[in-house]
C-alpha cells in the first residue's frame, strides 16, 4: 500500500479532522466575489417587487389607491390585502402562535407595516410604482410605552377577540399577550422577606437588531407548467420554510424547493417569515414570473425582526456574608404589533429561566408579560439561543448591585455562588439541567490572566487621582461569568410550529473514497463545510479535504430545523457524528471479510480497520469503500450510506468568563476598551479557528448593543434608527483587539462532546462591556443605568453623579 | 426616460452601456455586466460593500451614478488576482481566518488593495482607519487587520526580492 510508509501521526494530521484549525474550503469562493448570495439570483423575465410602507405607526387605512401607480411604465401589478383576502394570505400566523398582517388589512400598527406591493420589471420602475400608489391613513393615537400600553384604554389590536385567551393561556388587558412563569414564586418571596440582605433592581436591554451585512430577500419562481414552486431565499431554517409555504399556499410540499444560497450573516434576522416572501409567491403565481424581492436597509431595520425590550424588575437576596438565597424577576416584554417572536412554541419567552446563571441559587421566580405597542414585530434572538442573552444580562447586572448592596468584591461574591465542579450535572431553581461546567477554574484562569488585583489597584488609585483633580478618566473592569444555553432542543419540549427540533446529517461515501454530506442546518458564515466535514474527517477516516457538505436545498438535503440559537454543533454536529458512526460499522463488516476475520477481531485505528494483534493486516476506508460498490459482501447491501436524525437528549452550556477593562473619559463620555480577555468554553473544541473568529465576531455585536446600537422610536412612534447612520455598527477603528482564552469540559451527552460557541461572546460580552462602564462609576455611587452606553448616556450619568463639578 | 450611453473600461475590458441617468454604478455593474462580486449593504454609502476602485480611488458604488463613471476606469474585486491565481489579498484572506459570511469581503479586499498602494507599509492603527469605510458583521475586523498586514509585508517582500 502506497501509504504504509505514512506515520500514525501522518495520519491523523492528514485528515484534517477535529481540533485542527483547518483552513476554510468556503473562502477561495467569497474571496474571488464568487458568491452566490440572493441578489445574485438571476432568473429569464425575473420581476422586481418591493413595498408600499406606512409612514405611520397607528393609522386607519380608508383606502388604497393605485390607479396611478399601475400607469407608470414597466409597473405590472400592485397587491393589496384585497387582493389576498381570496387567498387567505393578507394575514399569515407567526412563529410565536399570534397572527400577522401581510398586507395593511384596513389599519397599521408600525411605521413601516407593509401596506401594497407593487411588482415591476426593474428595481428602478417599482421604486417609482412605490412613489405612486395613493393610501388614504387616518392617524391613530400611539402607544410605544409597554407599561403605558397595559394600562390604556385604546385597542392595539381590534382583530383579536376581546377577553379571549391568547396561544400563551390568558389575557389580562386588551394589550395584553401572555403571562408565562416558572418556578415557586411564594417560597421565592418567602426567602427573599427571610434574608440579611435583598437588592432590587430595574435591568432594560432595550431594543436592537441583528443588522446582518446583507438584508433579507427573496426569489419566488412558480413553474405553472410543472406546477412547482421554487424558493430562493435568506432563509436560516429552509426546511421550516418550505412546510410553512406549504402549509399557507395549498401546494403540496412536495413541489415545493427551498433553496438558500450563500446568507450574508444571519444572527437570528432570517429566522422569520417575513411578508415579502409571501407577496413574492403570490405576485410570482399571478404573473407566470420569476418576483424577486430585497430589502433595502431602512426596511431591514424598521420592519423585520428586531430583538430584546425586556423590562426585567429583579430582586435578590443574600446572607450578609453574600451567599445568594433567592431571585425574583418580573419582565414587561415589549413585542410590538404583532407577536412573531422566534421562540419553541411551548416557550413565549424562550429560554429567559436560564437567568439563574451560573449560581447556586436555592430558589426563584420568573414572570413575563408580554404585550403589544406601535412598534415591529419580533423579538428575534439576534446571536442568542431565545433569550438567553436577555438572561444573562439581568443576572450578572443583579450580580453587580448586589455587590454594591454588600459591599463586597464582585469577583468574589460570584466565586462564592458558582455552582462547583461536583454538582454537575445541576438542577436549577427554574427546571433546567445543567449538563457539565467547570467554573471555579474557568474564573481562576481569567483573573489571573488580567492581573485582578492589579488592575483593582491600579482602580483604586485612579479613583484618588481623579479625586485629587489629576486625571479625568476612569477606569472600569467589567466582569462576567456566563452560562448559556443552546442546541434546541429535544423534541419532547421544544418545537417550531409543531417540528420537533432535531436535525439531521445524510453521508454517502464515494467508490474512491471521498464523500458528501448534506445536513439540515445552513451557514451563514459559521462555516459548516469546513467544521462538519472535519468531524466526519475524525469519525470515518475520510480526509476532510475529500469531504463536500452541502446545506441549504430542501429537495437535497435531509429536513432539519436550521442554524440559530447555537444549535448547528450541539444537534447537527450529533447527527453528523452519528451518521460517521454508521458508516464506520458498516465499514467494519466490511473490513472484517476483507481481512477474512470476524467483525470483532478488527478495531479501528484513525483511517483504518486493522486486524487486532496484527497491526500490519489492515483495509483503510477507502479501500472498504471501493469493496463496498464492487464486491458481492453476504449479508451486506452494496454501497457505503448513512442517515441520522437526531434528537438531542438534552441542552448544551457553554459557559465563560469575560474581563473587561475600559478607559471612561468624564468629560465627553467616550470610552476606549483597553483590554478585552474572553475565556470560552464550549466543550470539545472543533476548529480553534473558526470558534476564535466566532467570537471575535460575538464580541464586536457585543460592543455594539452596549455601547451605542438601538433601535429607538420618538413619541409618535417613529423610527429615528432606521439606517446605518443612526444604527451604530462599529468599524475597525471602534473595535477594541481582542484576547481569547479556553477550558474544555465535554457535554457528557453528547456524541463528541462539542456545546457550541458562536453565540456565547454575544451573551457574556454585553454584561462585560456594560458592567465595565458601571464598575467605573461605582465609586461614585452608580448602581445601574440604562443601555447602550453611548457617549451621551455616559456624560449624563457622569453629570448627574455630580463629577462635572 | 431616455437612456444615456456610457463607456467605461471595468477589469481592464472596454465597456459600453445604455442606462436611465439615475442608474446607480453598482446597479450597472451587477445587472447589466453580471459582475456580483461588489455587493449592496446599505445603499447610503455606510457599509463599503459596493467598493470598487475607479480611477485609483475606492469609490462607493452605490453612490455614484453610472453616468458619472464615463471614461473611468473600474476595478472590482473580480479584476484582483487572476484565473491561475489568488492575488496575495486574497490570500492573506484565506490565511487570516478574515473573513465569515463572506458578504463584506469583496469590498474589504478592494479597499485593502487600495490602502496599500497608498500605504505600503501601514501599521495596525493606520490599517484600522484605513479600512473604516467598510463595515463588517461576522468578523469583528481582528482577523481582517491581520490579513491586511499580512499581505502587506508578504507585498514588502516580493518587491525586496525583486529589487
Ligand atoms: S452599499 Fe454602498 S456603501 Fe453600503
Ligand atoms: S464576513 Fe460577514 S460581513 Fe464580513
Amino acid at each position: 500500500m502506497k501509504d504504509e510508509v505514512t506515520s500514525r501521526d501522518e495520519r491523523v494530521a492528514n485528515l484534517k479532522g477535529m481540533g485542527a484549525s483547518r483552513k476554510r474550503v468556503e473562502d477561495a469562493r467569497f474571496t474571488q466575489g464568487k458568491g452566490n448570495y440572493v441578489d445574485d439570483v438571476k432568473l429569464p423575465g425575473m420581476l422586481f417587487g418591493d413595498f408600499v410602507r406606512s409612514p405611520y405607526a397607528h393609522a386607519r387605512v380608508n383606502g388604497i389607491n393605485i390607479e396611478e401607480a399601475m400607469k407608470v411604465p414597466g409597473v405590472l401589478a400592485v397587491l393589496t390585502a384585497k387582493d389576498l383576502e381570496p387567498l387567505g394570505l393578507h394575514w399569515m400566523p407567526t412563529l410565536a402562535g399570534d397572527k400577522q398582517m401581510v398586507l395593511a388589512d384596513g389599519k397599521v400598527l408600525f411605521q413601516g407595516q407593509e401596506v401594497a406591493f407593487v411588482v415591476a420589471t426593474d428595481r428602478y420602475a417599482c421604486a417609482d410604482g412605490v412613489e405612486a400608489v395613493e393610501v388614504d391613513y387616518e392617524d391613530l393615537p400611539v402607544i410605544v410605552d409597554p407599561f403605558e400600553a397595559m394600562q390604556s384604554d385604546l385597542v392595539l389590536r381590534e382583530d383579536l377577540e376581546a377577553g379571549a385567551d391568547g396561544a400563551h393561556g390568558p389575557r389580562k388587558h386588551h394589550n395584553h399577550i401572555f403571562l408565562w412563569e416558572e418556578g415557586d414564586e411564594a417560597a421565592t418571596n418567602q426567602a427573599l422577606e427571610s434574608s440579611e440582605v435583598v437588592a432590587e433592581e430595574m435591568v432594560y436591554y432595550h431594543r436592537t437588531h441583528p443588522c446582518p451585512l446583507e438584508t433579507c430577500g427573496c426569489v419566488a419562481s412558480m413553474d405553472k407548467v410543472n406546477g412547482k414552486l421554487t424558493l430562493w431565499g435568506t432563509f436560516q431554517a429552509p426546511h421550516v420554510v418550505r412546510t410553512v409555504a406549504s402549509l399557507l399556499s395549498g401546494i403540496d410540499e412536495h413541489n415545493i424547493r427551498v433553496i438558500s444560497p450563500d446568507i450574508g450573516g444571519g444572527f437570528g434576522n432570517k429566522v422569520g417569515v417575513y411578508p415579502g416572501y409571501v407577496c413574492s409567491i403570490v405576485a410570482s403565481i399571478v404573473t407566470g414570473k420569476p418576483v424577486k424581492w430585497i430589502e433595502d436597509r431602512m426596511d431591514n431595520l424598521m420592519a423585520t425582526a428586531f430583538a430584546r425590550d425586556y423590562w426585567m424588575k429583579g430582586k435578590i437576596s443574600a446572607t450578609k456574608d453574600g451567599k445568594i438565597t433567592g431571585l425574583h424577576c418580573h419582565v414587561t416584554a415589549d413585542h410590538g404589533a404583532f407577536d412573531a417572536c422566534a421562540d419553541p412554541t411551548k416557550f413565549p419567552a424562550g429560554f429567559f429561566h436560564i437567568c439563574t446563571g451560573s449560581y447556586d441559587i436555592p430558589v426563584a421566580y420568573v414572570g413575563v408579560d408580554g404585550v403589544y405597542t406601535n412598534k415591529a414585530p419580533g423579538g428575534v434572538a439576534y446571536r442568542c439561543s431565545f433569550r438567553v442573552t436577555e438572561a444573562a444580562y439581568f443576572i450578572e447586572r443583579m450580580i453587580e448591585v448586589l455587590a454594591i448592596e454588600l459591599n463586597m468584591d464582585a469577583a468574589e461574591l460570584r466565586r462564592i455562588n458558582f455552582i462547583k465542579q461536583e454538582q454537575f450535572p445541576y438542577t436549577s431553581a427554574l427546571g433546567w439541567e445543567y449538563d457539565s461546567g467547570d467554573y471555579h477554574t474557568a474564573w481562576d484562569k481569567a483573573l489571573e490572566a488580567v492581573d485582578y488585583a492589579g488592575l483593582r489597584a491600579e482602580q483604586a488609585q485612579r479613583v484618588e487621582d481623579f479625586k485629587a483633580g489629576k486625571t479625568r478618566k476612569l477606569l472600569g473592569i467589567g466582569l462576567t461569568h456566563f452560562t448559556e444555553i443552546v442546541g434546541a432542543g429535544p423534541v419532547k419540549n421544544c418545537d417550531i410550529l409543531g417540528m420537533g427540533m432535531f436535525d439531521s446529517c445524510e453521508i454517502r461515501i464515494h467508490p474512491t473514497g471521498s464523500a458528501i454530506a448534506r445536513l439540515g442546518t445552513i451557514s451563514q458564515g459559521q462555516g459548516h463545510a469546513t467544521t462538519f466535514a472535519q468531524i466526519l474527517a475524525s469519525e470515518t477516516g475520510i480526509p476532510a479535504d475529500k469531504i463536500t457538505i452541502e446545506e441549504g436545498d430542501t429537495d437535497t438535503a435531509p429536513y432539519g430545523l436550521g442554524t440559530y440559537g447555537s444549535r448547528s454543533t450541539p444537534v447537527a454536529g450529533a447527527a453528523t457524528a452519528l451518521a460517521g458512526r454508521k458508516i464506520r460499522a458498516k465499514a467494519q463488516m466490511i473490513a472484517a471479510y476483507l481481512l477474512e476475520v470476524h467483525d470483532d477481531d478488527v478495531e479501528w485505528d484513525v483511517d483504518r480497520f486493522v486486524v487486532k494483534g496484527a497491526p500490519e493486516r489492515f483495509k483503510t476506508m477507502a479501500e472498504i469503500a471501493f469493496a463496498s460498490y464492487n464486491q458481492a459482501i453476504p449479508g451486506v447491501e452494496p454501497g457505503l450510506e448513512a442517515v441520522s436524525y437526531y434528537d438531542p437528549p438534552n441542552m448544551t452550556y457553554p459557559f465563560g468568563a469575560y474581563v473587561c477593562v475600559m478607559e471612561i473619559d468624564v468629560d465627553t463620555g467616550e470610552h476606549e476598551v483597553r483590554q478585552f480577555y474572553a475565556l470560552d468554553d464550549c466543550g470539545t473544541r472543533i476548529n480553534p479557528m473558526v470558534i476564535e473568529g466566532q467570537v471575535h465576531g460575538g464580541l464586536t455585536e457585543a460592543l455594539a448593543i452596549a455601547m451605542g446600537q438601538e433601535i429607538a422610536y420618538d413619541d409618535m412612534g417613529n423610527c429615528k434608527t432606521g439606517t446605518l447612520m443612526d444604527f451604530f455598527m462599529p468599524t475597525a477603528w471602534e473595535t477594541p483587539h481582542y484576547t481569547t482564552d479556553h477550558t474544555e469540559t465535554p457535554s457528557p451527552h453528547h456524541p463528541i462532546g462539542a456545546k457550541g460557541v458562536g453565540e456565547s461572546p454575544n451573551v457574556g460580552g454585553v454584561p462585560a462591556f456594560s458592567n465595565a462602564v458601571h464598575d467605573a462609576f461605582r465609586a461614585f455611587g452608580l448602581r445601574q443605568s440604562h443601555m447602550p452606553h453611548d457617549h451621551w448616556r455616559i456624560w449624563k450619568t457622569a453629570n448627574q453623579l455630580g463629577l462635572h463639578g | 426616460m431616455t437612456k444615456t450611453h456610457v463607456s467605461l473600461t471595468v477589469n481592464g475590458e472596454k465597456k459600453d452601456v445604455l442606462v436611465d441617468p439615475r442608474e446607480l454604478l453598482i446597479h450597472t455593474l451587477r445587472e447589466q455586466m453580471d459582475i456580483t462580486g461588489p455587493h449592496i449593504g446599505c445603499e447610503t454609502s455606510h457599509c463599503g460593500a459596493c467598493t470598487v476602485d475607479l480611477d485609483g480611488k475606492s469609490v462607493k458604488s452605490c453612490t455614484m451614478f453610472t453616468v458619472q463613471a464615463e471614461g473611468a476606469d473600474v476595478t472590482t474585486i473580480e479584476g484582483l488576482g487572476s484565473p491561475d491565481g489568488l492575488h496575495v489579498l486574497q490570500e492573506a484572506f484565506k490565511e487570516n481566518h478574515g473573513l465569515q459570511c463572506g458578504y463584506c469581503t469583496p469590498g474589504m479586499i478592494t479597499r485593502a488593495h487600495r490602502l496599500l498602494q497608498e500605504n505600503p507599509n501601514p501599521t495596525e492603527e493606520e490599517v484600522r482607519f484605513g479600512m473604516a469605510g467598510n463595515l463588517c458583521r461576522c468578523t469583528g475586523y481582528q482577523n481582517i487587520v491581520k490579513s491586511v498586514l499580512a499581505a502587506a509585508s508578504e507585498m514588502n517582500s516580493a518587491k525586496e526580492a525583486a529589487e
